[in-house]
């Protein structure tokens, strides 16, 4: 059987120990690869929404070619923290920040960067799914192109192969030229990723992608971010831990006391599901509070 | 589980016959007072007894729930009737509009009047010479003219207020609100007092189409405004999280998502100014022969015609105005219901 | 504002400043000073915007500021034109009522007041609101809480059609079909009230009053009150409304406790609008009301004025000099239209923002 599915039996059968389980078989299938230069690295990252401090201090280093899961409460800071990492934090009013956010060595943040090429290298797929209304599936996945103005020689090839790497293409590849609403979540969500990948990202962040979806739908996205993270970063906040333990290969623990969040502990799946070093990962990942 | 028969849904609060009968002696009470005293006193005529039995059935009623219950009652009694009555009074002079126009404007109703205008007939003439072809070919005009004009400002000044959102986003809004209750009046005198005593320009139906774009540009910005609040903003994000610039995220994904709200905004502002008639009378002339050039030269719009007309008084031009009037009411109705279509049809988009 | 009553699903007069935003261009996010004393200071954040969006921004700005502009611009050329008129005739503009038109020849010097049709405005905007007020707070309380449901969307579909209904319609009605029948009232109040001074009558002249222009007012500015207060009616908050019946209250004691205090004052701002709205009335007006330079009080009298009907009056045959004081009217219907909007939006948005 595939390994999600053993992923399924293990969990039913087993649910704490299975996850430290599932993680040691993901990660270690995954140490070897390690493309260099797709990494980024937040530094010392603090936000604020006009005087509420909301992050403080976060520093992680995302390794190229691995999947790093954000897990946490809700309201700890995690969807911020990754809207900062593709500048799309400073779009609120009151947002403001402090660190460096670094992409092969060059701060994102330093005056006088073209934001827009900084968003084509770092890629989001959102909570909810939203395909462009007024474009077709086709005009869906090139929509990136359009918009940032890319030139690309063979469009149908890449139509495909973003379709195919997001494990649509089998579904749509007869009726491309039909409106993006037509189709379900999951698959609405699928499009939203082939159309992110559409402009060669090479970090994807995901904000809860599958928490609109069902359960079968989450699965098949999880096998799509498992195959892409052979060729990107992906960084992917979730509240479903079972999620985190069959996906990715780092996690990182967010939590809030009332005030800002901060990073508890960050290292790699497996340590954080079965031998965490912080008290309060342990009472998370085994369900005593959250 | 036992067979027992599901007992039949009642209603146990509603009136039964018996309660019901104070009431039905009532409402012939009333029927016979009013006949009554209409038929001693000075009133008379239907309205007269129209309003005789509105005051009798107040009393009437009152006094029903005044001894079958208390005070508070009757003063309930007597605030539904006449609240019923107002409800009444606004339906009324619509269907009697309605009415008229079609019964008064149906006598100078001919397919020859759209092929003919006024430049050799006299208003006077019998019905079946001239027509209001330069009337309408006159409103074309004009409402042409004033969409061009008006639409990309409005617009614009919608995605100022919704994209731009800067500091004077407050003031801009509050000044469009303003701009809104111009009197239409006030809009002629302002183009007069550029278009021809500033510039020098003669009558036209340029003239009456900047006017007429004074007074749609607040409709066209606010109803697009509102259309584009209710864009989703995750739209907005995923446009820029894929790496594109302001506008294009705005001309590709933001405007075609709200298109048919967009158009519905145009077509309010084009009904809203389609019978304006006062601005007109300063700015375009008002002849009698077709025009076709819209930037020279005396203009007519529908309006226009019935205002002549009207003034004329005679009996055959007063006719032609009903006509003129009816004309109108169609174009009005015509854009209205097409502002009812689309936004059913957007909800099912 | 007249129009269908399309409604969108949400309408809500104050802005989200959560909502995503951009902040290109040189915007700088200010350095705040840190509380505690291990907190980095807040980054500038700048963007150079590329040269496409400064284009679209500049564009964008340009068209939004455009009615800034243009209200400016109105106020302007009028207050420009009617200058001189407003520099000889001084404060006497606006009180006196006399409307001579200069003769040169005869030596007759030029006099301007429009001090009579303000008056008539006033009167007529009275009139209008006396009559269309109640009627519009009934018809608004009979579609919120007595109409059955099958007659609803009708009834507000009949109330948005009368929105739409241009006023010259409205003119011709009201002096073929409303007059008629106005006259007939009319002389009915004066034969039983007409001891009270505003109902006498110095000569039987009934037709073209002031008493049938505010009647046909009124009916032109019913929709716009009607629309409001059903508006503000649907806000009032349900749990309010059944304290007072699981209190034992009756349906009028109900609305007179809880409805009506909750909406006076988004009630009173529509009743404004509605009455800028007849203020600024040309056609209708002009059609039945026969103009007459005199400030009286009998309202059944075929004589008054509004200073709309009358620049449309004096506008066909008005000599260079007669149109500059046609400005200086025009620019003080103007301003006071402008008044009374801002008064009324400012009431509505207000009572909107407390509830």
């Amino acid at each position: 059987m595939s390994s999600i599915q053993g992923v399924e039996k293990m969990t039913q059968d087993n649910p704490v120990h299975s996850l430290a389980s599932v993680a040691a078989a993901n990660s270690k299938a995954e140490q070897q690869k390690r493309i260099p230069g797709t990494g980024i690295e937040a530094r010392k990252i603090h936000a604020w929404f006009g005087d509420k401090h909301v992050i403080d201090d976060v520093s992680i280093d995302f390794y190229p070619g691995t999947v790093t899961a954000l897990i946490g409460p809700s309201g700890c800071g995690k969807s911020t923290f990754i809207r900062i990492l593709n500048r799309m934090h400073e779009f609120i009013p009151t947002a403001a920040m402090a660190g460096e956010v670094l992409r092969e060595g060059k701060d994102i943040y330093e005056p006088g960067t073209d934001v827009t090429k900084i968003r084509l290298g770092i890629g989001m797929v959102f909570q909810k799914p939203n395909p462009f209304p007024s474009m077709t599936i086709k005009e869906n996945v090139l929509s990136g192109l359009r918009l940032a103005q890319l030139k690309v020689s063979n469009q149908e090839e890449l139509l495909e192969s973003c379709l195919v790497r997001s494990g649509l293409w089998s579904e749509v590849k007869d009726r491309l030229n039909e409106y993006g609403g037509a189709l379900s979540g999951g698959q609405q969500q699928r499009l939203c990723i082939a159309r992110s990948l559409a402009v060669n990202p090479q970090v994807l962040l995901m904000d809860e992608p599958c928490s609109a979806l069902d359960p079968g739908s989450t699965l098949r996205i999880e096998e799509t971010i498992r195959e892409l993270s052979s060729s990107m970063t992906i960084i992917i906040v979730t509240h479903n831990m079972q999620q985190a333990a069959r996906v990715s290969d780092r996690t990182g623990f967010f939590l809030s006391d009332g005030g800002p969040g901060r990073l508890i502990e960050c290292s790699s799946t497996t340590e954080i599901f079965s031998t965490p070093k912080d008290k309060r990962t342990e009472d998370y990942v085994t369900g005593r509070f959250g | 589980m036992s067979t027992a028969t599901i007992p039949r849904p009642t209603k146990p609060w509603g009136l039964s016959f018996r309660q019901s009968i104070p009431d039905l002696v009532g409402a012939v009470a009333t029927l016979l007072i009013s006949f009554a005293i209409v038929g001693y006193s000075p009133l008379k005529g239907k309205l007269g007894f129209v309003a005789t039995l509105l005051i009798v059935s107040i009393f009437v009623s009152a006094m029903i729930s005044g001894v079958r219950r208390d005070r508070k009652a009757a003063l309930n009694s007597i605030s539904t009737v006449m609240i019923y009555v107002a409800g009444l009074f606004v339906i009324l002079p619509l269907v009697s509009i309605l009415y008229e126009i079609g019964r008064r404007g149906i006598t100078g109703l001919s397919w020859g009047i759209f092929t003919t205008d006024m430049a050799v007939t006299s208003s006077d003439a019998p019905l079946d010479e001239g027509g209001l072809l330069h009337a309408v070919v006159g409103t074309l005009y004009i409402v042409l003219i004033a969409t061009v004009f008006s639409v990309p400002i409005g617009i614009l000044t919608s995605l100022y207020l919704t994209e731009i959102k800067g500091r004077a986003a407050g003031t801009i809004r509050f000044f469009v609100q303003a701009m809104s209750g111009i009197p239409s009046i006030v809009a002629g005198l302002f183009i007069y007092a550029v278009w021809m005593i500033a510039l020098g320009n003669q009558y036209s139906a340029f003239a009456g189409a900047m006017a007429l774009a004074i007074l749609m540009i607040p409709t066209v910005a606010r109803t697009s405004e509102e259309v584009l609040k209710l864009i989703p903003s995750d739209l907005r994000e995923a446009g820029l999280a894929l790496g594109g610039t302001q506008w294009r995220t705005v001309a590709m994904i933001i405007l075609p998502a709200a298109q048919s709200g967009l158009i519905t905004a145009v077509i309010l502002g084009i009904a809203r100014v389609a019978g304006e008639t006062a601005p007109l009378l300063l700015t375009m002339g008002g002849a009698d022969a077709l025009n076709l050039n819209p930037f020279n030269g005396n203009s007519s719009a529908i309006p226009f015609y019935v205002w002549k007309n009207f003034s004329l008084g005679t009996e055959n031009a007063v006719a032609r105005a009903w006509t003129g009037v009816l004309v109108l009411m169609l174009i009005v109705l015509f854009f209205f219901s097409l502002t009812r279509f689309l936004a059913n049809r957007k909800g099912r988009v | 504002m007249r129009g269908f009553g399309i409604n969108f699903t949400t309408r809500s007069p104050s802005r989200n400043h959560l909502s995503a935003h951009f902040i290109l261009g040189n915007s700088s996010i200010t350095h705040v000073s840190t509380a505690a004393p291990t907190l980095p200071p807040k980054r500038v954040i700048t963007t150079k915007p590329r040269f496409s969006d400064k284009v679209f921004r500049a564009v964008v700005t340009t068209g939004g500021f455009s009615s800034l502009v243009i209200l400016g611009l109105i106020s302007l050329f009028l207050l420009y034109n009617g200058l001189n008129v407003f520099k000889s005739e001084g404060l006497k503009f606006i009180t006196g009522f006399d409307w001579i038109v200069p003769q040169p020849d005869a030596g007759v010097p030029a006099q301007y007041g429009i001090g009579a049709m303000l008056w008539g405005t006033i009167v007529i905007g009275l009139i209008a609101l006396f009559f269309g007020f109640p009627i519009s707070v009934g018809a608004a309380l009979f579609l919120s809480y007595y109409a059955p449901e099958w007659l609803k969307k009708p009834m507000v579909l009949v109330i948005d059609v009368m929105a739409a209904i241009p006023s010259i319609v409205f003119g011709l009605w009201g002096y073929f079909i409303l007059m008629p029948h106005a006259e007939y009232w009319a002389k009915i109040i004066h034969k039983y009230l007409g001891f009270i001074p505003i109902f006498d009558m110095p000569a039987p002249v009934f037709t073209r009053s002031p008493f049938i222009a505010g009647l046909v007012l009124a009916i032109m500015i019913i929709p716009i009150i009607t629309s409001i207060t059903r508006e503000i009616f649907a806000q009032t908050p349900l749990d309010r409304i059944q304290a007072a019946y699981a209190l034992g209250a009756t349906k009028w004691s109900m609305i007179k406790a809880v409805v009506i205090p909750y909406g006076r004052g988004g009630v009173i701002g529509g009743a404004m609008l509605g009455l800028g709205r007849a203020i600024g009335e040309t056609v209708a007006v002009y059609t039945v009301l026969n103009i007459v330079f005199d400030i009286r009080i009998e309202v059944l009298l075929s004589a008054g004025g509004s200073v709309a009907s009358m620049i449309v009056n004096k506008f066909g045959e008005a000599n260079p000099d007669e149109l500059k004081a046609l400005m200086a009217s025009g620019f003080v219907l103007f301003l006071v239209t402008l008044l009374i909007n801002f008064l009324a939006n400012f009431i509505i948005n207000r009572t909107a923002r407390e509830s």
